[in-house]
């Protein structure tokens, strides 16, 4: 508990002063938005490196991911709608990578207790790619993908 | 300041379905403006969501989620009249926060 | 050397595992392109960016702006003053008091003049919004059509001028011109039409006509902007490199007038969103 309290203390007096009016309840659920932000991952230039960011390791394949209602081809890139829902037990959180994106993590959701392991949101695509669905179950990673095309539409619509 | 979350909040079943839609850039990073001078990334970093106060979905985002952006997940319990509270804060450090009631 | 392909190395051993687990690369069943795009647009119906210009747009209708500090609330749009719900779907029409036919953008023109005490150069200033800059014309449009959405198109002829507009909006749209030769009708005359994979609507005929006309205004994805009918036509006018479509004039309003009174019938089914 010691040697915690002087690695919190030495890591910064922001984080020391987070932690005490946390502690103390004196933050609302909103401000606990003011949290970690993972650079390393969104930063990541490569599906590994972003997967390894996140802490995934070498996440194993599984058909209890799926992409639901998320079709095969996005008429803009701009918007691309992707539900992911997982039936692994225990399903801690749900991330999105996008293979050929030069920001290849899109998002990671912390699915809370009572929360169904279930996000649907829209991503930016740059050009036709694999997307990547990473959860973390049980203390381990699992992964599905999907192929999905970008095109542009022509003129008007 | 900017524009208010249209959140939607409806109990299906024994759970509670939100469907939120944000005002935001989401600013890439990648884009250039007219004189040739990138458009400095800016985007959401991250998202809460509480129900009468308690979290039930935190995200990390880059700026690959899409402009104006929607977020759709459920939870177990709510009843109509709770409350649901959702917050986003950005890479400039700007914040939102709004509410709805359940319907 | 062995350095520089370090970076490859562990991409290519994550897809391996991946395209190993699944045998040969999973090549998903795809239907068609055309019904992979429907499924695309139905994924996109629910949670329309568009709400948040129509929330903007009533919230701005009733604030009190412009050198006479009064809000829009009074403006009549043709169902009386302070009636919104339904005006849309009888646009564009001839208003005694101005004694010519308006749309609905040179309506709010008019209402932020005569109401508001703004200039007119000024009301008409930056209609389309972009990434620096909000229009509030299309918070206003938002807002207004969305008070429309389900009633039925019903523009009328009756007024001798809704007529004249009518005939110059149709003589112009099969009006040749401009360094390509064409017309509105070029892309839009013909059942069967397409630019890349964009199926065209046939504006001559019903169907066609009244799918385009009631799904404007519409979130347009590639511009992260909510879009009126009035940008639709000076974006047509561009695309066939015309000369500008200018915001709000006669021309623009014959033209809605041709397309909107050829839409009547169907119900009015915006603000939608398109890609």
């Amino acid at each position: 508990m010691q040697n915690t309290r002087r690695q919190v203390l030495k890591s910064g007096g922001g984080l020391t002063l987070f932690a005490l009016l946390a502690a103390a309840g004196w933050l609302k659920p909103g401000d606990a938005a003011a949290q970690a932000w993972n650079k390393g991952a969104f930063e990541a230039k490569s599906l590994d490196e972003a997967v390894k960011a996140v802490g995934g390791g070498t996440p194993a394949q599984s058909k209890d991911i799926a992409f639901v209602a998320t079709p095969d081809i996005a008429e803009n890139g701009a918007v691309v709608p992707i539900t992911i829902a997982s039936a692994l037990p225990k399903t801690e959180s749900i991330a999105i990578l996008i293979e050929k994106n030069p920001n290849i993590l899109a998002a990671s959701f912390d699915i809370l207790p009572g929360t169904e392991p279930s996000i649907g949101t829209r991503v930016k695509m740059g050009q036709s790619s694999n997307v990547y669905a990473l959860v973390k179950a049980d203390g381990k990673y699992y992964v599905a993908s999907k192929e999905i095309k970008v095109t542009l539409g022509g003129c008007g619509g | 300041m900017a524009d208010p979350m249209k959140i939607r909040a409806n109990v299906v079943g024994d759970s509670t379905e939100v469907k939120v839609l944000m005002s935001h850039e989401m600013e890439t990073g990648q884009r250039k403006d007219a004189q040739g001078k990138t458009i400095p990334a800016w985007f959401i970093q991250n998202v809460t969501v509480a129900h009468n106060g308690k979290p039930v979905l935190n995200a990390q985002w880059g700026p690959a989620i899409a402009k104006n952006p929607f977020l759709s997940f459920k939870f177990k319990g709510g009843a109509k009249g709770d409350k649901i509270e959702i917050t986003w804060v950005d890479s400039r450090g700007e914040k939102r926060t709004d509410e709805a009631v359940i319907a | 050397m062995m350095r520089v392909r370090r970076g490859v190395a562990p991409v290519a051993a994550f897809v391996l595992a991946l395209v190993s687990a699944f045998g040969a690369p999973a090549v998903p069943a795809q239907g068609n392109a055309v019904d992979e795009i429907a499924k695309y647009r139905a994924a996109l119906q629910d949670g329309n960016p568009a709400e948040l210009w129509e929330a903007r747009g009533a919230d701005l209708w009733k604030q009190k702006r412009g050198p006479k500090t009064a809000s829009l609330e009074q403006c009549d749009l043709g169902l009386g003053p302070g009636v919104v719900k339904g005006a849309y779907a009888r646009l564009p029409r001839y208003f005694a008091d101005a004694d010519r036919v308006m749309d609905l953008e040179t309506r709010i023109v008019w209402c932020m003049v005569t109401l508001q005490g703004f200039s007119e150069a000024d009301a008409k200033k930056g209609p389309f919004g972009g990434p620096d800059r909000k229009a509030d014309m299309e918070a206003y449009v938002a807002y207004v059509t969305s008070e429309s959405r389900g009633v039925k198109m019903n523009v009328a002829l009756d007024h001798p001028k809704e007529r004249e507009a009518y005939r110059l909006g149709e003589k112009m749209f099969y009006f040749r011109g401009g360094t390509h030769d064409f017309a509105c009708a070029t892309c839009h005359g013909e059942d069967g039409k397409r630019i890349r994979l964009q199926d065209l609507p046939n504006l001559t005929q019903t169907a066609g006509a009244q799918k385009a006309y009631t799904t404007w205004p519409a979130y347009r994805v590639s511009q992260g902007e909510l879009r009126s009918f009035q940008w639709r036509l000076n974006d047509c006018f561009r695309q066939q490199r015309f000369p500008e479509l200018v915001f709000a004039s006669d021309a623009s309003i014959a033209l809605t007038m041709f397309l909107a009174r050829n839409a009547n019938g169907a119900a009015f089914d915006a603000p939608a969103i398109k890609r």
